[in-house]
C-alpha cells in the first residue's frame, strides 16, 4: 500500500508548481505580497510538510512541530501584511488540490486506498489550516490588546505640579477598567517622583457611579498606605449629589471644589506660601518715565 | 498544548512561604501584571494558612488553565479537616472562629476572578481560585 | 533562631523587613520590638517594607499590633516604602491599617518621627516651665 507521504515526496516538484500556479490564479493578493515571497514560503512549507508526514499524520504531533512553527511565522507576517485570517488559511488549504491530484494519479487502480489517503492528507491539512487561523487570530488579539493599553495610557496623564505634588486630571467617562489603569499609574508615579501629595481632579468627568467612586476611594486609601496624601478636586454639584445619594462615604477624603484650591492646600501642607511680589524699583521708574 | 500542574503539601508554616513562592513563579511565567501577581500570591497565602490552621494541613494544586483565548492560573487548596458548617457565614468580612481578622476567605475572594468553595463538615474543605491574565 | 535585626538610632528603632517572613518570624519580630521599645524607652519605631512583595492579613495584623503596642508604650510607629501593588492588594483584601502613620521612604519616615518626638518634648518643656 502506498501512503500519501510517499506520493508527496515522489512528486514534490510537480505538486509545488501546481500549488503555486493555483495560488497565483486565486488566493494570492498581489497587492500585499510578491510572487517571490509566496513561492519561497510555499517551497519551505511543502518541504517541512513532506518531511514531517513521513513519521506522522497527526498535525499536533512532535513531528509537525517545525511545520507548526513555520505556520505561526506565516500567520504573523500575514497579519502584519494585512491579510485576513481566512486568506491566511487558504494558503494552507490550497495545497489540498495538487496533493489530491497526485494521489489520484498514483493510486489509480486502488479506489479504497485512494479514499483513505485523500481523507488522511485532507484531514491533516485541515488541522494545519485551523492551527494557522488560530495563530493569526492570536496575533491580531495581541495587537488589539497592545493598542488598548496604549490608548489607556495616553488618556491618563499624571502631571507634576510642584516638587512633591502630582495631579491627575481625569477627563471623560470613567469605566471600571480605565479607573483601575489610571489609579495604578498614579500610584507608580507617586513612587517614581517621590511625591507626598497627589491631586485627583474630576472636573472633566461627567458622572461617577458607585463602582468608580469605590475605585477612587480605594486608590486614595492605597496612596495613604504608601505614605502619600490624595486630594480630590473638581467635584461638580451633580456628582456631589450622586455621591451622597449612593451613600458613598467620603469623610476620610480631602475634597476641594477646584484644582487650584487643592494645589494651594498641597503647598500649605508642605509649608510653602505664595506671596505677591513687591513692585520692583525698575517698574516704578518705568511708570515715572511714562508720566513725563 | 498539554497543561501542566503541580501539587504541593501544606503541612507546616514553611509550606505557606513555599506556596507563596510557587504562586509567584507561575504568575511570573504567565506574565501576569505586577498587581495581579501580588493579588494572586496574597490570596494563596491566606488560603494556605487556612488549610494549615483550620484544615489541619492539606495540599495546593497549581495549574495553568485556558478559557478560549484567556489564560490563567488556578490554585486549589484541599484539606481533610473539620470542614465549614456555614459557608455563607465564613465568607463574611470579619467572621472568624480563631480570633483572626476574618479577612482570609472574604478578602482572597475579592483578589481573584473566580472563587469556588466546597466544604463538608467532618470531611474537609476545597477552595479553588483562578486569576485570569 | 532566625530573627529580624532591630537597629537602634538614638531615640528611635529601625527595622527593615527584607525577607518573605513566615508567621513565627513575624510574631518574634513583634515581641522583640515591644521588648526593645520598653528597654530603651524609644520614642519612635520605623518599619521599612520597601522590599516586601506582599503583605497578607497576618503581616498586616502584626504591623497593626506593633503600632498599637508602641502607642501604649508612648512611641510613634511609622511604616515606610509600601509598594503600590502591595498597597492596592491590601486595600482590596480589606485592610486599610488606618491606625498606622506612613511615609514614602525612610528619610520622610525619620522626619515624621523627629517631628513627633520634638512636639512631645516641647510639651514637656512647657510643663516644666510652669512648675
Ligand atoms: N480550610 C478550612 N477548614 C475549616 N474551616 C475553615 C477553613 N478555612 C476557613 N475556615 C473557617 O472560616 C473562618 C473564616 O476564615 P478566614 O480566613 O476568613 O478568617 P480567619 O482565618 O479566622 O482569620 P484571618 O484569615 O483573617 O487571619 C475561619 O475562622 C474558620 O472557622
Ligand atoms: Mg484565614
Amino acid at each position: 500500500m502506498i501512503s500519501f507521504h510517499e506520493v508527496v515526496k515522489k512528486n514534490e516538484g510537480a505538486i509545488l508548481s501546481a500549488w503555486i500556479e493555483e495560488m497565483v490564479k486565486g488566493v494570492r493578493r498581489a497587492d500585499l505580497m510578491t510572487d517571490t515571497e509566496l513561492k519561497q514560503q510555499a517551497r519551505e512549507l511543502l518541504g517541512l510538510f513532506a518531511k514531517a508526514a513521513e513519521s506522522s499524520s497527526e498535525a499536533e504531533s512532535e513531528a509537525f512541530l517545525q511545520t507548526r512553527e513555520f505556520l505561526r511565522e506565516i500567520a504573523k507576517s500575514r497579519m502584519d501584511q494585512g491579510f485576513t485570517p481566512t486568506e491566511t488559511a487558504r494558503f494552507v488549504l490550497s495545497l489540498k488540490q495538487p496533493i489530491f491530484h497526485a494521489l489520484r494519479d498514483a493510486l489509480k487502480g486502488n479506489p479504497s486506498d485512494l479514499v483513505n489517503e485523500v481523507w488522511a492528507s485532507g484531514n491533516l491539512l485541515d488541522r494545519l489550516a485551523l492551527f494557522t487561523v488560530d495563530s493569526a487570530v492570536e496575533f491580531r488579539d495581541q495587537v488589539i490588546g497592545r493598542q488598548q493599553e496604549e490608548m489607556l495610557e495616553l488618556s491618563t496623564p499624571v502631571v507634576k505640579l510642584w516638587d512633591g505634588v502630582l495631579a491627575l486630571p481625569l477627563i471623560g467617562t470613567l469605566d471600571s477598567a480605565r479607573t483601575q489603569v489610571v489609579m495604578e499609574s498614579l500610584l507608580s508615579a507617586i513612587v517614581e517622583t517621590n511625591s507626598q501629595i497627589a491631586i485627583i481632579d474630576i472636573t472633566g468627568v461627567p458622572t461617577v457611579d458607585t463602582l468608580v467612586a469605590q475605585h477612587l476611594i480605594k486608590t486614595i486609601t492605597a496612596a495613604r498606605l504608601m505614605g502619600a496624601d490624595c486630594f480630590l478636586s473638581g467635584i461638580r454639584p451633580a456628582i456631589a449629589q450622586t455621591i451622597v445619594h449612593l451613600g458613598i462615604d467620603l469623610v476620610d477624603v480631602q475634597t476641594k471644589a477646584k484644582l487650584s484650591d487643592a494645589f494651594a492646600m498641597a503647598l500649605s501642607r508642605m509649608g510653602k506660601v505664595v506671596v505677591a511680589r513687591k513692585p520692583a524699583a525698575g517698574m516704578a521708574l518705568g511708570s515715572k518715565a511714562k508720566d513725563n | 498544548m498539554a497543561s501542566r500542574s503541580e501539587v504541593h503539601p501544606i503541612a507546616g508554616a514553611a509550606d505557606v512561604v513555599k506556596v507563596r513562592q510557587v504562586a509567584r513563579s507561575w504568575a511570573l511565567e504567565l506574565k501576569l501584571s505586577l498587581v495581579d501577581q501580588t493579588k494572586l500570591v496574597t490570596a494563596a497565602s491566606e488560603l494556605a494558612r487556612n488549610t494549615l490552621d483550620h484544615g489541619h494541613g492539606g495540599t495546593m494544586r497549581v495549574e495553568q488553565v485556558e478559557n478560549g483565548l484567556r489564560r490563567g492560573i488556578k490554585l486549589t487548596f484541599e484539606d481533610k479537616g473539620p470542614g465549614i458548617p456555614d459557608i455563607a457565614m465564613a465568607l463574611r468580612d470579619g467572621y472568624t472562629t480563631s480570633g483572626g481578622l476574618g479577612l482570609g476567605l472574604s478578602g482572597s475572594r475579592r483578589l481573584v476572578n473566580e472563587f469556588d468553595i466546597k466544604s463538608e463538615v467532618g470531611r474537609g474543605t476545597i477552595v479553588a481560585i483562578t486569576r485570569w491574565k | 533562631m532566625e530573627r529580624i535585626p532591630i537597629l537602634k538610632l538614638g531615640d528611635f528603632l529601625l527595622v527593615t523587613i527584607q525577607v518573605d517572613m513566615h508567621d513565627q518570624l513575624a510574631i518574634t519580630l513583634q515581641d522583640d520590638l515591644t521588648t526593645q521599645i520598653a528597654k530603651h524607652a524609644s520614642r519612635g519605631v520605623l518599619i521599612d517594607i520597601s522590599s516586601l512583595e506582599i503583605v497578607d492579613s497576618f503581616i498586616g495584623r502584626m504591623l497593626a499590633n506593633i503600632a498599637a503596642m508602641s502607642k501604649v508604650l508612648d512611641a510613634q510607629t511609622v511604616l515606610t516604602g509600601m509598594q503600590p501593588a502591595v498597597a492596592i492588594t491590601l486595600v482590596e483584601l480589606g485592610m486599610s491599617l488606618s491606625g498606622i502613620k506612613t511615609a514614602l521612604n525612610v528619610e520622610r519616615g525619620m522626619e515624621i518621627l523627629r517631628q513627633f518626638s520634638d512636639q512631645s518634648y516641647e510639651l514637656q518643656d512647657a510643663n516644666g516651665f510652669q512648675e
